[in-house]
């Protein structure tokens, strides 16, 4: 201990032995008894009574605090000059100050204690440190691990932390980088989160975020600090899983009242930034791929943790990360952290999340080409408020879809994304499919008119019409059945000109994606839609040349954005809301086992409607020992549907682990051209 | 944005005269109105909706402190001019009420120029001055307030009175003034202190002190100090108009700072 020869060193060792400040009960006892007793507002009186209680009662412990307080206040003081001029006698004071706030070394319960009155002290002398004089306190404070620090320990910490950026601006951008810093916890062996701090996790993060939030509240300017602060402290790509995961689930932690009001919008574009990349990354093979190779790479990866703290990668390492399951698993983690971040929030603030969303979503997912899984974000926030949500997405999307001035490729994407949502989204009510498929159709028929109109040479790309039309099939292949049995519905189906469309010169039947018009005239022939003159030869056509030429293998017509989710853990979100097309009636029949079905391989057709359970495992790392897969499947492939059964699991029975397909064009174009997806 | 970000590089002004107005009420002597004539250099792709490109290169500048304007910008309002005294056309609206060619001098300067007069509302604390917040936090050792809902102003222990004290029970803790039982600063109270220093080189940060005379709660000080309550009595009555006008573009204010944090 610092050897005083003054009074206040018995009270400081007092204080060492770690006992509580010695109680007035009595007198506490007394008087608010009283009160309760009578049970009148306390007068004048007894308020005066009240605060001279009061400070006796806490004298006992202020005196330990003042002490401390003036003895580190005193400290800090001499120390406050040139290097050369302190006292020898107060610099080792000072050392030995900074020496019990090095949170490097273990401690035993009195230096903890010990620790604890420092913090407390600090947090009331911050006015009189000096970021120049007091530089190695200052590092030391801002160097610690809160995850290593007992709980009464952090929130002294906290406090002083919270103290020192509301008094000076200097130390605002270092407290708020500490703050961040502690994001994410230590990582250890396998780099995994070591189980005491994934205990303990929730508690951590309740306390950074509190604390800056009152940060937030006590200089009103620092969010702006902090959005540029968290800019560069985001996960990049290549971190680790459960520092990224960690990472973000604190950081959507701050998403909520005023500091989410100030900078939610720009955590969540981060957010979807970050989802993005790692869904970019992810290859199809990958997906797909034998799970042997893993082995391999997890030994090198185990070899490089031994050398550093296992965040450094180096050229193995860095095999193992461009692996797209790397980022299958990390994407797969973040979204059940986004998913469950959704969930959490109340009706308003779920309706400001999803104008932020969607604003995000136009400026970049829209456009990505092919995106898999990040999507689904906006398909759960939808899924959590049908009436509103689900069909303003709708209708945000038809909007992109009609407006002239939108870019040709955010209204292909746009279009794709309409034909897919509304069929595969179960909570859309079927008006809202027929009024959303009302616009998509009179906009053809607008643009049919229009091209008729104009003079003989028409132009070459049709693009958009081609794939408004297919999209209308598509929705009305699972969606058919379900509104011809609400009559307005029906009538205002029927009312819709496909006869038209379909007999236009621009002829869509014979662009449009085979598969789904055989689907779609079949069922709209059974329900009397399309008379049945329209060409029944075009059953078995292969694709047309017309349709080859619209585009390569990239076509964007071709891409159903809500396909199937293939990510494990996430799934749970998605699944009671997703249509699955095994569970979609049919207006032909209601036979399980039709052999025509040309959709037959859209999802896994081993996905028993009734198992909707989340033991049907889509298993990205699913060790079957089927090499012959073929990448090129399609989801709506006609006539390759060879689906290799899956070795089943040891439940047996229903629940088969399942290959899904990604929606992709058909094999005959990658034969042809070689190129990957 | 295709603007250039760095307006200290060519948003070049002269400052005119200021404006003779009579000195502020007590009330908030930090806050100024001024006129400032500028030129700002707009990307010809926004050459379509000037006004908006200008006022977006405002805003970038707001909250911050300026040394050219000796303050920080809370608000600002532009007005466009037709010539200037270069004798170089510029372009002022596309809305086709006058239109006025800019010529945009390829490989010298690629943006074109845009003279505007702005008003703007300015907010320099000086030390000596009166300033009133909000309090936020309170400790032992300081009182943290809040100054026109952005700017944070904290108070140490040197600069409060003796006669306070500081009481840790209740919600916050709270300063009771010995010599007033009723004089109570706690979480939420509107004080008035005056300015120590300002830290201009970030976020505009205020220390402040107690010390003075006519400082501590407004409520209080409204109500036992005589001179203070003749003063906002007389600011009343005399000059509503600018203290009208100073709220309104506060409140402007306000819904910039949204505007500019989404």
């Amino acid at each position: 201990s610092l050897s005083l020869a003054s009074p206040p060193a018995k009270t400081l060792e007092t204080s060492r032995l770690a006992s509580p400040p010695p109680p007035c009960p009595s007198r506490r006892a007394g008087i608010p008894s009283a009160t309760h007793l009578t049970g009148r507002p306390p007068g004048a009186e007894a308020m005066v009574a009240e605060l001279r209680r009061d400070d006796m009662a806490e004298e006992a412990g202020t005196i330990r605090d003042s002490v401390a307080f003036r003895l580190v206040e005193r400290v800090l003081q001499s120390v406050r000059m040139e290097p050369f001029l302190i006292a020898p006698y107060d610099l080792e004071q000072y050392r030995m100050m900074v020496g019990t706030l090095d949170t490097s070394r273990t401690k035993n319960r009195d230096d903890e204690a010990l620790y604890v009155t420092y913090l407390k002290a600090l947090s009331e002398a911050v006015s009189k440190i000096d970021i120049t004089y007091h530089h190695s306190l200052l590092n030391n404070i801002f160097a610690v691990r809160i995850w290593y620090l007992q709980r009464d320990t952090m929130v002294a910490l906290l406090d002083l932390i919270t103290r020192l950026a509301a008094v000076a601006d200097q130390y605002l951008r270092e407290c708020l980088q500490m703050l961040v810093n502690n994001f994410t916890p230590p990582i250890v062996e396998r780099n995994e989160v070591p189980t005491w701090a994934v205990s303990r996790k929730k508690d951590i993060f309740s306390h950074l975020c509190g604390s800056l939030k009152t940060i937030s509240d006590t200089v009103p300017l620092a969010p702006r600090m902090l959005r540029d602060i968290i800019d560069r402290s985001m996960p990049k790509l290549f971190d680790n899983k459960a520092k990224m995961i960690s990472f973000v689930e604190c950081m959507l932690g701050l998403d909520t009242d005023r500091m989410g009001d100030l900078i939610g919008a720009i955590l969540l574009a981060k957010v979807v930034d970050l989802l993005t990349e790692l869904d970019v990354n992810i290859t199809w093979e990958d997906i797909l791929q034998e799970e042997h190779d893993k082995g391999i790479f997890e030994m090198e990866l185990e070899d490089l943790d031994a050398d550093d703290d296992g965040d450094g990668f180096g050229q193995a390492g860095t095999k193992v990360c461009l692996g797209g399951n790397a980022c299958a698993e990390k994407l797969d983690g973040l979204m059940v952290v986004v998913c469950e971040h959704l969930k959490s929030l109340d009706r308003q603030r779920l309706y400001k999340e999803f104008v932020i969303l969607k604003t995000i979503f136009r400026a970049s997912l829209l456009r990505v080409h092919r995106s898999k899984f990040a999507q689904f974000i906006m398909f759960y926030t939808c899924s959590l408020d049908p009436k509103t949500l689900g069909e303003g997405f709708a209708v945000f999307l038809t909007d992109i879809v009609t407006e002239k001035k939108e870019d040709p490729i955010s209204r292909m994407s746009a279009v794709s994304y309409v034909g897919s949502y509304l069929s595969r989204a179960r909570f859309i009510s079927a008006d809202t499919v027929v009024t959303i498929l009302k616009k998509l159709v009179d906009w053809c028929v607008d643009y049919c008119d229009h091209q008729s109109k104009r003079e003989a040479t028409p132009i070459p790309n049709h693009q958009l019409f081609y794939a408004t039309c297919q999209a209308v099939m598509y929705v009305l292949c699972f969606r058919l059945r379900s509104i011809m049995d609400y009559p307005n519905l029906k009538s205002d189906l029927f009312h819709m000109p496909f006869g038209f469309l379909f007999r236009h010169r621009l002829e869509p039947l014979k662009v449009c994606l085979p598969s789904i018009v055989n689907e779609f005239l079949r069922q709209a022939k059974d329900a009397g839609l399309v008379a049945a003159f329209v060409d029944p030869a075009a059953e078995d056509a292969i694709e047309s040349d017309l349709s080859r030429t619209f585009g390569g293998i990239n076509r964007l017509d071709m891409f159903f954005p809500f396909d199937p989710y293939l990510l494990k853990e996430s799934d749970r979100y998605i699944r009671p809301n997703f249509e699955f097309w095994s569970m979609v009636k049919t207006t032909y029949s209601d036979d399980t086992d039709d052999d025509d079905d040309e959709l037959e391989d859209l999802d896994a057709p081993e996905m028993n409607v009734g198992s909707l359970d989340d033991h049907v495992e889509i298993d990205i790392n699913s060790d079957d020992d089927d090499l012959e897969y073929s990448m090129n499947k399609m989801s709506i492939t006609p006539h390759h549907s060879f689906l290799h059964q899956m070795a089943m699991d040891s439940d047996g029975g229903l629940s088969m682990p399942a290959r899904i397909r990604p929606s992709t064009s058909p094999p005959s174009r990658w034969a042809m051209s070689g190129e990957s997806p | 944005t295709p603007e250039i970000t760095d307006a200290q590089a060519l948003l070049g002004h002269r400052r005119p005269e200021p404006k003779l107005r009579p000195p502020p009420p007590l009330a908030m002597e930090a806050l100024r109105e001024a006129t400032a004539e500028l030129t700002v250099y707009v990307h010809p792709s926004n050459a379509a909706d000037v006004r908006l490109a200008v006022s977006r290169q405002l805003s970038t500048l707001l909250f911050s402190y300026e040394d050219r304007f000796d303050g920080v910008l809370l608000s600002h309002e532009v007005e466009f001019e037709g010539d200037n005294e270069d004798g170089q056309d510029r372009k002022v609206d596309g809305d086709g009420k006058r239109v006025i060619k800019a010529k945009i001098l390829d490989g010298l300067v690629p943006y074109f120029g845009v003279p505007v007069t702005a008003n703007m509302l300015l907010f320099s604390p000086q030390p000596e001055m009166i300033l009133e917040g909000k309090v936020e936090m309170l400790g032992k050792e300081s009182i943290h307030a809040i100054v026109l809902g952005v700017f944070s102003a904290a108070i140490m222990a040197d600069d409060i009175p003796e006669m306070f004290k500081f009481k840790r029970r209740g919600h916050g803790g709270k300063f009771i003034s010995q010599s007033d039982k009723r004089h109570v600063i706690k979480k939420g109270s509107m004080i008035r202190f005056s300015v120590k220093r300002v830290d201009t080189e970030m976020n505009c940060h205020i220390t402040g002190s107690l010390m003075p005379p006519h400082t501590g709660c407004m409520r209080w000080l409204s109500v036992h100090d005589a001179e203070y309550a003749s003063e906002i009595s007389r600011v009343v009555k005399g000059n509503q108009g600018i203290i009208l006008r100073a709220s309104r573009r506060y409140k402007v204010a306000q819904l910039r700072t949204a505007k500019i944090a989404w």
